[in-house]
Formats: C-alpha cells, sequence, structure tokens
C-alpha cells in the first residue's frame, strides 16, 4: 500500500505539473495577442452609438481590471493564477455580464457525457474485437471488421464526421443532425426528451466511436496475440479451463493495465475530437461554445474555455492513472 | 535501401499500397507545378461546371478549376505536413536522446515536461493561438506551434530505445574513448533510432494534417492558400452540398481520406518492419 501511496503522490506532482505549464502556456499565448482586448471590446460597444470620451476612458478602465491587465506581465500572470484558483474567469463579453463559468457549467455536461459515454463504447468495442481477433487469429469476420476499424482510425474526426452528417443529412436523411434536442423542445426532464437528446447524440457518438475504436482494437490484439504464447496460458489450455475464461481471466485481465495507461495518454487527443465533433454537430458542448467566442470576439470566455479544458483533462487523466493499478492482479499481492 | 523495399514490397501488402498511393501523391505535386491558374486566383473559368472532359473534377462556384485545386491544395498540404513532422522530429531526438542517455534526473524533468505535452488538449490551444493572432496567424507560425505540441509521445518512444542502447559495449566504449556525449548521441546513437523516426514522421503527418484542416475548415488559419481543409472551407461557405456542387465537396474528402490510408498503411507497414516480433507472427500465420 505505501508504495502505491508512493504512486499516487508522484501523479499528483505530474498533475500539478500539467496545470502549472498548460495555464502559464495559456497566459502567455492570450498576452503575446497584437490585438487589445480592451480596445477590442471598446470598437465593439461604441460600434452603436457615440459615446462621450470620458464614458471611454471609465470603460477601458473597467475593461482592464476586468480581464485583469493592469500592472506588468508578472502581476497580471500573479492576477491570473489568483482568479483561477478562485474560479473566478470573469464576465463573458457576448453574454454580459453572465459570469464565463456559469456560461461553462451550462456547456460542460454535454461535452462530458459525449465524451464519456463515446469513449466508454469505442473502448468496450474495440478493445472485445481486439481480444477476440487477437485469441481467434483464424476467423475471418473479426479479420474483415479488424480491418475496417483501422482503417478507419487515421481519418481526422472533423472529416469523419462531416461524411457522417452528409450521410445522413443530405444522402439518407434519417437522423437530426444539428443540436443536442428538437429546436422547440420542451426542456423539462421527460421521457421523450431524453429519447431526443439520445437520437441527437447519436451522429457525434458514432463519429468518435468510429474513430477510436480501432486504435483500441489494434493495441488489444497485439497485447493479446503476444499473451497467449505465455506459458501460463498454455498451461490453463492443456488443463482444460474453458476459452472463454483463458481469455477473461488469463489474457484480457492482464492486457487491461497497458490498455487503460493508453487511454490515459491519449485522453487528451480523445478531447480534441469529442470537441471538433461537437463543431461539426452543432452540439451544444464546449466545442461549439468555444468557436462561438472566438467569433463574438469573447476574450475571457476563450481564455476560460482553454484553461478549463486543461485542468479538466489533466484530473482525467490523473484519476484514471491511479486507479489503473488497482485492476492489475499484481498489486493485491502488495 | 532497395532491398529492403524491394521484399517490402513482396511480402508487406500494407507497404505496396501505401507506396503506390505515396508516389501518386508525389505525381499530384508535380504535376501542381504545371497548373494553368495562378492558385489563389478566382473567376478564372466558368463556376459550377460538373466534372466533364475539359474540367476533371468540375469547377467550384468561385469559378476555379476544381482538379488543379486539388493537386495545388495536396502540395500545400503536405509541405506542412513534412515541415511539422522536420520540426517536430528534430525536438523529439534531441528530447528523446537525451533524456534516455543522461538518465536520472535529467530524464526525469524532461519525461515530466514531455508528459504534460502529451495531455494538454492541444485544439483550445490552437484556437486560443489564432483568436489572439487572427491575421498575423501565417502558415510558418502554424508550422512552428503544432511542432512545439507534437512532439512529445515520440520522444517517449525514442527514449526508450536510448534508454537500451545506454547500457550496450560500444557506448561504454565510446565514453572511454573519450568522445563527448553530444558525439555519442549524434554520430553512435542516431542511427539506431533512425528507422522509428521514419516510422513517426507519417503518424506526425496524419495528426498535423488532421489539425490543419480542422483549423482551415473553422477558417481559422489564412484561407487564401489552397490546402485540403481551405477547399472544405471556401465549399462550406458557399453552401456547396445544398446548392448540388457535390463535386466541390468530394474531391478534397476523397483526397483527403486516400492520404491518410496511404499515411497509415506505411507507417504501419514500418512498424511491422522495425518490430522483428510482429514480423514473425506474420511469418508463422
Amino acid at each position: 500500500m505505501a508504495a502505491y501511496m508512493i504512486f499516487v503522490a508522484r501523479r499528483f506532482g505530474q498533475l500539478l505539473l500539467v496545470v502549472f505549464l498548460g495555464i502559464s502556456a495559456t497566459f502567455f499565448i492570450s498576452h503575446m495577442t497584437p490585438v487589445d482586448p480592451v480596445a477590442e471590446s471598446i470598437t465593439a460597444i461604441t460600434n452603436f452609438g457615440k459615446s462621450d470620451p470620458e464614458a471611454i476612458d471609465l470603460m477601458r478602465k473597467t475593461l482592464t481590471e476586468l480581464y485583469g491587465l493592469q500592472g506588468n506581465l508578472f502581476e497580471q500572470y500573479v492576477t491570473f493564477w489568483s482568479r483561477l484558483i478562485r474560479g473566478d474567469l470573469g464576465p463573458s463579453l457576448s453574454a454580459f455580464p453572465t459570469p464565463v463559468s456559469q456560461i461553462i457549467f451550462r456547456a460542460l455536461p454535454w461535452t462530458v457525457g459525449l465524451m464519456i459515454s463515446a469513449t466508454l463504447i469505442s473502448f468496450l468495442l474495440g478493445n472485445t474485437l481486439g481480444a477476440l481477433a487477437g485469441y481467434y487469429r483464424k476467423s475471418r469476420i473479426l479479420k474483415i471488421v479488424s480491418l475496417g476499424l483501422i482503417g478507419l482510425q487515421p481519418i481526422p474526426y472533423y472529416v469523419l464526421a462531416f461524411i457522417l452528417l452528409i450521410l445522413f443529412g443530405f444522402v439518407w436523411p434519417v437522423l437530426p443532425i444539428t443540436g443536442g434536442y428538437e429546436m422547440n423542445a420542451d426542456l423539462t426532464l421527460s421521457f421523450t426528451l431524453v429519447l431526443d437528446i439520445l437520437r441527437h447524440s447519436i451522429l457525434p457518438a458514432m463519429a468518435l466511436v468510429l474513430v477510436g475504436a480501432g486504435s483500441w482494437l489494434t493495441g488489444m490484439r497485439a497485447l493479446t496475440s503476444n499473451i497467449v504464447t505465455e506459458d501460463y496460458v498454455t498451461f490453463a489450455e492443456l488443463g482444460g479451463v474453458g476459452s472463454t475464461r483463458i481469455l477473461r481471466s488469463y489474457v484480457v485481465r492482464n492486457a487491461m493495465v497497458p490498455q487503460l495507461t493508453g487511454l490515459a495518454m491519449s485522453l487528451g487527443a480523445i478531447f480534441n475530437g469529442t470537441v471538433i465533433t461537437e463543431i461539426v454537430f452543432g452540439y451544444p458542448g464546449i466545442g461549439t461554445l468555444l468557436i462561438n467566442a472566438v467569433h463574438a470576439g469573447d476574450y475571457s470566455l476563450v481564455l476560460g474555455l482553454a484553461s478549463l479544458s486543461i485542468i479538466g483533462v489533466a484530473i482525467a487523466v490523473f484519476l484514471i492513472d491511479i486507479l489503473s493499478p488497482l485492476l492489475d492482479p499484481r498489486i493485491k499481492a502488495e | 535501401m532497395f532491398t529492403i523495399i524491394r521484399d517490402l514490397i513482396r511480402y508487406n501488402i500494407e507497404f505496396a499500397i501505401g507506396l503506390a498511393i505515396l508516389l501518386l501523391l508525389i505525381g499530384a505535386v508535380i504535376l501542381s507545378f504545371f497548373s494553368p491558374y495562378p492558385a489563389s486566383d478566382i473567376y478564372v473559368v466558368a463556376p459550377d461546371i460538373p466534372p466533364d472532359a475539359e474540367f476533371w473534377l468540375g469547377t467550384t462556384s468561385r469559378g476555379q478549376d476544381n482538379f488543379w485545386q486539388l493537386m495545388i491544395a495536396l502540395r500545400n498540404t503536405l509541405a506542412f505536413g513534412l515541415g511539422v513532422a522536420f520540426l517536430s522530429r528534430i525536438l523529439s531526438l534531441v528530447v528523446g536522446l537525451t533524456a534516455g542517455y543522461a538518465g536520472g534526473r535529467v530524464d526525469r524533468v524532461l519525461m515530466a515536461i514531455n508528459d504534460s505535452v502529451m495531455v494538454i488538449p492541444h485544439f483550445p490551444i490552437l484556437v486560443l493561438f489564432y483568436f489572439v493572432l487572427k491575421d498575423d496567424m501565417s502558415w510558418l507560425m502554424l508550422v512552428l506551434i503544432l511542432s512545439a505540441l507534437g512532439w512529445s509521445y515520440d520522444a517517449r518512444l525514442i527514449r526508450s530505445i536510448a534508454m537500451s542502447l545506454r547500457t550496450r559495449p560500444f557506448t561504454t566504449q565510446s565514453v572511454y574513448s573519450g568522445m563527448s556525449m553530444r558525439k555519442i548521441l549524434v554520430e553512435e546513437h542516431l542511427p539506431y533510432v533512425m528507422p522509428i523516426v521514419f516510422a513517426t514522421t507519417m503518424n506526425n503527418m496524419i495528426w498535423s494534417i488532421g489539425m490543419e484542416i480542422t483549423l482551415s475548415v473553422l477558417g481559422f488559419t489564412d484561407v487564401d492558400t489552397p490546402t485540403m481543409g481551405q477547399m472544405i472551407y471556401w465549399a462550406n461557405s458557399h453552401s456547396a452540398l445544398i446548392s448540388g456542387i457535390w463535386w466541390w465537396v468530394a474531391a478534397p474528402v476523397v483526397a483527403i481520406i486516400v492520404l491518410f490510408i496511404g499515411l497509415f498503411l506505411l507507417s504501419m507497414s514500418m512498424n511491422e518492419y522495425i518490430d522483428p516480433r510482429s514480423r514473425l507472427n506474420r511469418m508463422g500465420s
């Protein structure tokens, strides 16, 4: 157990480092801009009518403070961190004065829901098929399915989502292609609403699963075909253990740990994919919000979304990392 | 070198297909230099003509010959991918070889940074870059940014090889004969990791070109240079699908899929070539 605690502590250190580096990067990127966000905002506001110079001056001062842009670079950096730790991401400009954090938390469940369900499906599907394909090497059906999924894997998320959109939106219009629910849906919790939300999530989830499953399949197939040559598997086979049991308890259990480590490592990429897929289907999550924020020139919202994405992904990676050794049959011995 | 390629073509169907696609792409790149129209000029031909004998892939609503646009876009996209791959390979080689050879504290610090870069989601960072740079977002800038983000996974691979190279007798001998660390890494260790560098180049290009397409389609790059993503961007902004100009969308989408499958097959077969265990598997089955 002590060894495990050291492992967790080390992983936690890594988590802090990821957050520190990621947030610092976000800060410095946002400050190397040639455009002055304050000036931009003032132009946007004053576009609608005349304002006297005094009001503009006051506005400039308020906006500078809101964006945390007073003082030198280091002072701004400190302000940025202290606000972030307090969870204060400033007010959104495009939906003034709603706090950015509130807008993000409204979109977050959509992204998290889509990402978790799609990742679970593709992880289970890819690993199951991979284990079967590695164990029953002669099966023709498994070979064809593997080939199909592996062939889809290199296609960028955007392009695959786009193809699905064309197929199910224009060629064979059976599924809703935009949004997370019907335009005029009654948003009180009911059976029809749940069904509606599920129907809208089919295409985005399918795009993510089709791209994602292939890499789990390849990894699992390679691991399985290595493990089946191990002595203990041969011994179990000779001892008359059923093939389902061998596959489940002897092979997959051992292959699971590296696959989970792989999941932790690729979570950032999966998050990217989710965000990109959302944009294609206009799904009301983080991705669509991010693009809308860019188009609206909403400085604090873009910054808040980037920071929260980094923190969110880092925490998720940390959780998978510290949980995966617990699945390892060998850790119980300690 | 040539015997390796010949054997790979003979025994590895994935490599043969991948190589054929690669040659096709190189042909397209060469062809693009003979384009009769300047790359970013618009309304040089009649718009919206479906594919026929004169315009093989039709013309776009912007009055461009779709075929020549595609050739030039392929060239630009490939150049972009190669640029990112080249720069990020250098980064991953420096980090991977140094970490693997030096070990200890240097290794721990480098790998901690490496793992951080690996898990940070790239897309929001890239969007943030576009948001602050806007019109200053040039292709060179994007190449630099993507190189800075795309080295970590491969640095880890290279490090794992470098770690085993360090314990080999020839390394000890080089140290005793007074070679500097830089010299050992460049002259002794680099040749051993080169195959993996080539294999990861393909994967890196798949990633960077995918990012280019995504960002371009959203209009977050310099959309005046024809690239694969830029073609879809303009097709979308002219609602090509709704107005039935399907060839404008189909051409880049099909080309992208062919390009990615080609790169992927090459990377897969190279990985297999490097890893003798999977080669044995293939011979056995």
